[in-house]
């Protein structure tokens, strides 16, 4: 009982240094702006334990963040084994590939007005499907390896990069390749010096997209064979055997991986695209 | 209709490369039929064509390429396989009254669509009060908007199986309500950011000019907040519905459901039908099509409507 209470005193508590810190002075700072969310987050994991304490959860249902911690510090080796399979392996091998793919793919079609209207939408459309069950299919053809984890990932982020790609191809204005027409500039000098770099904010935009869908693809892949490791392997083996700490220490891994590439992609974004408007301090 | 020529032609070409792809893909398949049923095949051994490349043995064994065409278990059916196999498990079965037996896919569709309407909505009324609450306070901006972010670097299928376990041992039956969980939370993000940026479009003249008519702070929601935000809106939800529909069929895939397109991938899997998965992925693909060309059409109605021409 005494959980539950000290973990509704937290809450209480932080929720009211929150509000106190986001209408105080200070509240434009790097440091108010990372700790209140750090806050809200701490929050949240100090109810979940004060929750599965105090009302006495079992383990086998939802075990407490400090189980969890405790199985991750065990067995680092197992989730190394199985992050290097899954995400290293499968995830990032298939987002370079299918990143590229798309990349070459949308400059070569770009070339061609007529392509281009018949891709956009096809390309806009394919984005939209559930492409993740073509994932047994996938699987079947290229063997329980990481090759058809990748295939799966290929798959899936070529469309988003693609259609994003082929329209930031087109967001120069007719001034701007007046332009460059004027200095004489080659298809190969716009392209480079103009239009590729005014597409680069809508390929970090499909990038984006394209980190979280790298790994959805590469764990739902697992689901439909691997070999006895990688992090779906390990989260649906997990399930049946009740071993469920260790399940959410694989969850952890993955939202961290998750969380790390897609600021790693954030950050490339920034320092990339540092003149567009959306990244100029205001 | 300018616009119909180009897509068309693209739709060919895709179709010319899928047929072009299939004699290759089947040939090893289509020479263990043809074995199988006594005729000559080159190299006679089948561990000995397992380890010919594809392109030797369809040099050697030219008069078996069209069988691959029509297999039974194709590693690569053609188009008119999968259109013929759909045509079987919805509109033959529907004109034989038989549309919600449990080998249609219309059934199936059904329950798929059932929980994707329900986390779309869950989702969608999460992702509208999160803006609205980001909009007004500034805790919760401050305290929410990163976790929302971070939340959709997750990836859900890690969470999906646990998901599923919990709402069982919690006492929930049935799988539609993990289900729609997982969706409302694929959804709610576009809805939420969407949102946000609609509320705030309205810019400080015409927050102003409310002001100046004294205008209480719900009206200023009502008439200038919330209408100024439903193109953002609409633009989202056609977002929102389609990850809501993959969040369903990825709570299908992982744990032994039965019912639904993406349980009918797994148990095609499992049993070794690949023209019951590809079935099952047209039928996702035509859902996905009809749910968001739907939203499309309410969303030009609306705007058209209210004078905002979409």
């Amino acid at each position: 009982m005494s959980w539950l209470v000290f973990a509704l005193a937290f809450w209480i508590g932080a929720w009211a240094l929150n509000t106190y810190l986001a209408n105080s002075r200070w509240r434009g700072s790097l440091f108010v702006r990372v700790l209140v969310p750090m806050l809200f987050g701490v929050t949240l994991i100090v109810l979940w334990e004060g929750i599965v304490r105090g009302l006495g959860v079992s383990p086998v249902i939802l075990p407490a963040p400090s189980t969890v911690a405790q199985t991750f510090a065990a067995s680092t080796d197992i989730l190394w084994e199985d992050f290097r399979q899954t995400v290293l392996k499968g995830a990032l091998s298939g987002f370079a590939i299918g990143v590229l793919a798309a990349f070459v793919t949308a400059i070569l079609i770009d070339r061609s007005a007529f392509l281009t209207q018949g891709l956009l939408p096809i390309g806009n459309f394919v984005a939209a499907l559930p492409i993740v069950g073509i994932a047994p299919i996938l699987v079947s053809w290229f063997g329980f390896d990481w090759q058809s984890k990748a295939a799966v990932v290929v798959v899936m982020v070529f469309f988003p990069v693609l259609v994003n790609t082929v329209q930031g191809l087109r967001e120069t204005d007719a001034m701007q390749r007046d332009l460059m027409r004027t200095y004489a500039a080659t298809y190969f000098d716009t392209l480079l010096k103009l239009r590729l770099p005014a597409a680069l904010p809508f390929v970090f935009n499909g990038l984006k997209i394209a980190t979280t869908l790298a790994l959805i693809g590469a764990i739902v892949a697992e689901y439909f064979g691997s070999p006895t490791r990688g992090m779906g392997f390990r989260i649906s083996t997990g399930v049946g055997s009740l071993s469920i700490d260790l399940v959410w220490a694989e969850i952890a891994v993955a939202a961290m991986a998750g969380t790390a590439f897609y600021g790693l992609v954030a950050w490339a974004e920034k320092r990339v695209t540092f003149w567009h408007p959306s990244h100029r301090r205001s | 209709m300018r616009g119909l020529l180009p897509i068309l032609t693209v739709l060919a070409a895709i179709v010319a490369i899928w047929y072009a792809a299939v004699a290759p893909m089947n040939i090893r398949g289509a020479l263990d039929v043809a074995e199988r049923a006594g005729a000559e095949v080159m190299p006679t051994e089948s561990l000995a064509r397992f380890e010919r490349p594809i392109w030797r043995l369809m040099v050697d064994n030219p008069q078996y390429i069209a069988l691959g065409y029509s297999l039974d278990r194709p590693r690569l059916p053609t188009p008119v396989q999968v259109g013929s196999e759909l045509w079987k498990t919805t509109g033959e079965m529907a004109l034989n009254g038989r549309a919600f037996s449990k080998r249609s896919l219309i059934y199936h569709g059904w329950i798929t669509l059932h929980s994707t309407l329900w986390g779309f909505a869950l989702g969608t009324v999460l992702g509208m009060a999160g803006a609205i609450a980001i909009v007004y306070s500034r805790v919760v901006d401050m305290s929410l908007m990163p976790w929302a972010i971070i939340s959709q670097t997750v990836p859900i299928v890690a969470l999906a199986p646990m998901i599923i376990v919990l709402s069982s041992q919690v006492g929930i039956e049935g799988r539609t309500v993990p289900k729609a969980i997982i969706s409302a939370y694929l959804c709610y993000f576009p809805v939420l950011v969407g949102m946000v940026k609609g509320l705030r479009s309205p810019g400080a003249a015409q927050l102003d000019l409310l002001q100046t008519y004294s205008a209480s702070g719900l009206q200023a929601f009502l008439k200038l907040r919330l209408p100024a935000s439903m193109p953002y809106l609409f633009t989202s939800l056609k977002i929102g519905i389609a990850a809501a529909l993959v969040g369903t069929i990825v709570g299908e895939l992982p744990t032994g459901a039965i019912s639904g397109l993406g349980a009918r991938i797994l148990i095609g899997d499992q049993f070794g039908t690949p023209l019951a998965i590809w079935a099952a992925l047209f039928a996702a693909a035509i859902l996905a099509g009809v749910l968001v060309t739907l939203l499309d059409l309410t969303q030009r109605a609306t705007l058209k409507r209210m004078g905002m021409q979409a």
